[in-house]
């Protein structure tokens, strides 16, 4: 073990003068802060504040859950708001837990790093006098080369030789501490690109319905929601525009389970002409400043009413999955503008139109009609419930466009005026005259458009942490030192009038393997001066202990 | 196909469970070596106390000692029978797996419960890897197939699910890699559990400890081989686990639009992540006892086990395997 829980104390100060109190608190605190023992402590804190993330619904994942969990739990929840329960990994005692940590790491790792370099450019110290007393010790006849030799021979093992001399000197394994700093340094890059990503990232949500007239472009209006990191502005989204062509899925036929996506698309970049483009779930269309994920699709049933003044207005209503496998649809046709008087141009706020129900791609052969038993289209059919008044949009409310306004119904304002099940191509004649038609569907798509500039760092810097890592579990540093001397006088009888060596080596951590590695190395080296070394022992060499 | 992967399900248990039943003889018949060489000790006091009695001095002795010989030899033979059926169970257990994917013509890890069958599979082969390198080791076969029933058993009683195939989600190879080095991982850190226990129970012992869990520890191997051990299979499969979770958020950004979202699943990843650098950090920092790093692999290890049934049973989340959104 080379690691020790606080680095050596600095260099005494001058005795005379005094130790500012303050200063000194702060050295030690720092002290404290940066060592091993705190930075455990804080990995542990960081494992349990993670927890309630996981365990409390999080805005950034399922803002609904959040705000079914507000229902549920009135008085817990805006108490647990206040903690930042529902954000928890932006939240202050997160975010303090790991900034705290990668304080106490830069704290580590700056010191390490510059002894590091400064053991990298040093050269291998030379060999304690005695190394009778080093965990690994050997004396064998010298080779013909003398140290020479058996630098060679180090050098040819790939360690890091110094000759003083009779003396040789060998070091090998930095690889240990240099993937333990590049593991350690590539975290907090990490950190840095997932920080790059959310200031200057940006995202949007929207549906997209196939045809060239639901065609969007890529301005903030265009998106139902949007998450703008704190240094984007509207203007710097770029600029392009897409158009769905086509949606095609597949199912299974035994459980309806979905197999196959594809969006085929016309993309319009910014001053290029438009071109075809595909993409599906696993494969994004990956556009220049942003990227197009494909989150979910659905059907938009194609409605055509005709008002008292015999005004049509067409539209497809993208209808949301209730989560089912046959795709049951639920969803909202609006119509706020219906019957507006052509010849005075005078809405009347009661006569606005809404049909509201489910859409069913293969509807069962009866009654009740209320859920899809496949989700291709093979039996599409429409259950609808007209209502009649004042839709609300007017109240300032943003209203959802899937969803009636229940307020409104439940104060008499929007009135249900029938019910209707609608094959494709069916007219439902409404008890004031006016028509609705049921014209068939389009596909509709679930996009996510998403720009995160970190993302290559964050690549990159994983990549980094992961060598680094490998280099710091299975590197080993160790030392080996080989003396000549002239074999000692008084015997050692067969060796007698040559040269011996004295050799020692000395792992640096624990190392299992080290004994058999040094025997290996001193087999090599002893017969250095009769032949050339086959290369045995680096191929041996085992790996993870 | 599906029928024949259920049924060498069901057969590989019990032989996991004979595998447990004949380790334990073996641990068994070691205990007993222990106390049949004591009264021989005895007997040889006596004789020679009663210098001249009708019963003389080393007859016994070395009565007992062949007795101690037979059994000793009859409890090696018990391990090694354990192994072989350790060996047999992890057959049937591969051959469940195969029929599995055959039949589904996939990959056998599309859910919970062939996840699990994976995982333990990965536990199972890579002991036979340590065994081989490590012989004296075996004795904790008997902690391994313990483990082994009550995974299979779990996945067999309350996870298992008909053959689907996978949704498109899934369909991806970032999706391949990254599940087979999760569950490769998980299964050398399953494995990893095996000595860590071992070695509670049994620096405890050495210490002294002459209470419940740590006795069971008396014929287990040497406490500082069982250590290394864990920090070795630990050490190896960290880096793993560290590729794995990489790869997944890299199809995660494929799939959804983003590398990490927090998702419960994603959530304890990054917990079983930290706890296990925790217990690499604590094992490399002088002033933590090995026990209370050794808990911290357990720990690691709960947190994967929570991943693995908890978050599925408990939370909903992208991870769910369920359709697209
Ligand atoms: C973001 C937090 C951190 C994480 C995730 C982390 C993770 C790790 C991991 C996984 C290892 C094992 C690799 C190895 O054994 O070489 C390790 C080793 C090490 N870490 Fe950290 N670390 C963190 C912070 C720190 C801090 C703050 C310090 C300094 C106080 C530190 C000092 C060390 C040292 C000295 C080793 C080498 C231990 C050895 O010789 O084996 N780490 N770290």
């Amino acid at each position: 073990m080379t690691v020790t829980d606080d680095r050596p104390a600095p260099p005494a100060e001058t005795p005379r003068r005094r130790p500012n109190p303050v200063l000194a608190l702060l050295r030690n605190s720092w002290r404290q802060l940066t060592s091993m023992r705190t930075a455990l402590v804080l990995l542990f804190l960081l494992a349990i504040a993670a927890i309630p993330g996981s365990v409390l619904p999080q805005r950034g994942v399922n803002p609904e859950d959040v705000r079914d969990y507000f229902v549920a739990y009135p008085d817990l929840a805006p108490v647990l708001d206040r903690l930042g329960a529902f954000d928890a990994f932006g939240s202050v005692w997160f975010s303090a837990i790991y900034l705290l940590l990668f304080t106490s790491l830069v704290g580590c790792i700056t010191p390490r790093l510059r002894d590091h370099v400064r053991a990298l450019r040093s050269r291998p110290p030379a060999a304690p006098k005695r190394l009778d007393r080093l965990p690994q010790h050997t004396v064998f006849a010298a080779p013909a080369g003398g140290a020479p030799a058996i630098a060679a021979v180090l050098r040819r093992h790939r360690w890091r030789v110094e000759v003083r001399g009779d003396e040789v000197s060998a070091e090998k394994g930095y690889l240990k501490e240099t993937g333990n700093l590049l593991f350690h340094a590539s975290l907090v890059v990490v950190l840095v690109g997932v920080a790059l990503g959310s200031w200057y990232g940006w995202s949007g949500n929207r549906v997209l319905v196939a045809g060239a007239d639901n065609a969007f472009c890529n301005t903030q209006q265009q998106y139902a929601e949007t998450s703008f990191g704190p240094q984007v502005a509207g203007a710097d989204l770029p600029r392009f525009c897409v158009q769905l062509d086509d949606f095609e899925a597949r199912f299974l036929e035994s459980n309806g389970q979905p197999e196959f996506f594809n969006a085929k698309v016309t993309v319009d970049e910014d001053g290029g002409t438009p071109r075809p483009a595909e993409f599906s779930v696993n494969s994004p269309l990956r556009l220049d400043g942003a990227n197009v994920y494909l989150l979910g699709h659905g059907y938009a049933p194609v409605v055509r009413y005709t008002d008292r003044f015999g005004r049509s207005q067409t539209s497809p209503n993208p209808f949301l999955d209730v989560g089912d496998v046959g795709l049951t649809s639920e969803g909202l046709a609006a119509f706020p503008d219906a019957n507006v008087d052509p010849a005075t141009g005078e809405r009347d706020p009661d006569l606005q139109m809404a049909f509201s129900g489910l859409y069913l791609p293969t509807a069962p052969q009866q009654a009740p009609f209320v859920r899809s038993e496949f989700p291709t289209e093979r039996n599409p059919l429409l259950n609808l419930v007209a209502y009649r008044g004042n839709l609300g949009l007017d109240a300032g409310i943003p209203g959802s466009v899937y969803e009636l306004d229940q307020r409104q119904v439940d104060a008499g304002r929007l009135k249900e005026v029938g019910t209707k099940l609608l094959q494709v191509g069916e007219v439902w004649t409404l008890d004031d005259g006016t028509t609705l038609e049921f014209l068939g569907t389009e596909p509709y798509v679930v996009l996510s458009v998403r720009h995160d500039p970190g993302s290559t760092l964050l690549l990159v810097s994983s990549g980094t942490l992961l060598l680094g890592l490998m280099g710091s579990l299975f590197g080993r540093r160790r030392r080996v030192f080989f003396r000549v001397r002239p074999a000692d006088p008084a015997g050692e009888s067969s060796t007698s009038g040559s040269s011996l060596v004295d050799a020692g080596g000395l792992p640096r951590v624990d190392h299992p393997g080290f004994a058999d590695e040094f025997t290996r190395l001193v087999a090599a080296v002893s017969g250095a001066g009769r032949r050339a070394d086959p290369d045995g022992p680096a191929g041996a060499r085992v790996g993870a202990e | 196909m599906s029928v024949l992967s259920d049924q060498l399900v069901t057969f590989s248990i019990l032989a996991y469970l004979v595998a447990m039943v004949v380790h334990a003889v073996e641990y068994a018949l070691g205990n007993a070596r222990v106390r049949v060489d004591q009264p021989a000790r005895e007997l040889v006091g006596a004789g020679v106390g009663a210098a001249g009695g009708a019963v003389s001095g080393p007859e016994p002795t070395v009565r007992a000692a062949t007795a101690a010989q037979r059994t000793a030899a009859r409890a090696r033979l018990a391990g090694l029978g354990a192994v072989a059926v350790t060996v047999l169970a992890a057959l049937l257990h591969l051959g469940a797996l195969i029929a599995r994917g055959v039949a589904a013509d996939r990959m056998p890890w599309g859910n919970m419960y062939e996840f699990v069958l994976t995982v333990s599979f990965i536990g199972v082969a890579s002991w036979f890897v340590v065994l081989w390198k490590r012989p004296t080791l075996r004795r904790l076969g008997l902690l391994l197939t313990l483990v082994m029933v009550l995974l299979v058993a779990t996945a067999e009683l309350l996870l298992y699910t008909p053959i689907v195939p996978l949704v498109p989600a899934l369909n991806s190879y970032w999706f391949i890699i990254h599940v087979s080095t999760i569950v490769f991982s998980s299964g050398i850190f399953l494995l990893g559990v095996v000595p860590a226990g071992a070695f509670l129970m049994r620096s405890g012992y050495e210490q002294g400890r002459r209470s419940f869990p740590y006795l069971l520890a008396k014929r287990m191997p040497a406490a500082a081989a069982l250590e290394r051990l864990t920090f070795g299979l630990h050490a190896f499969s960290f880096p793993i686990f560290t590729f794995a979770v990489i790869a997944g958020a890299i199809w995660a950004e494929a799939a959804w639009g983003r590398a990490w979202g927090w998702d419960p699943k994603e959530t304890w990843a990054f917990i079983s992540w930290v706890v296990y650098a925790g217990y690499l950090h604590a094992r490399a920092t002088p002033s933590v006892k090995r026990n209370v790093a050794t808990w911290l692999a357990i720990l690691g290890f709960l947190t994967v086990m929570m991943n693995l049934f908890g978050v599925n049973i408990f939370f909903e989340g992208l991870h769910s395997y369920g359709g697209l959104d």
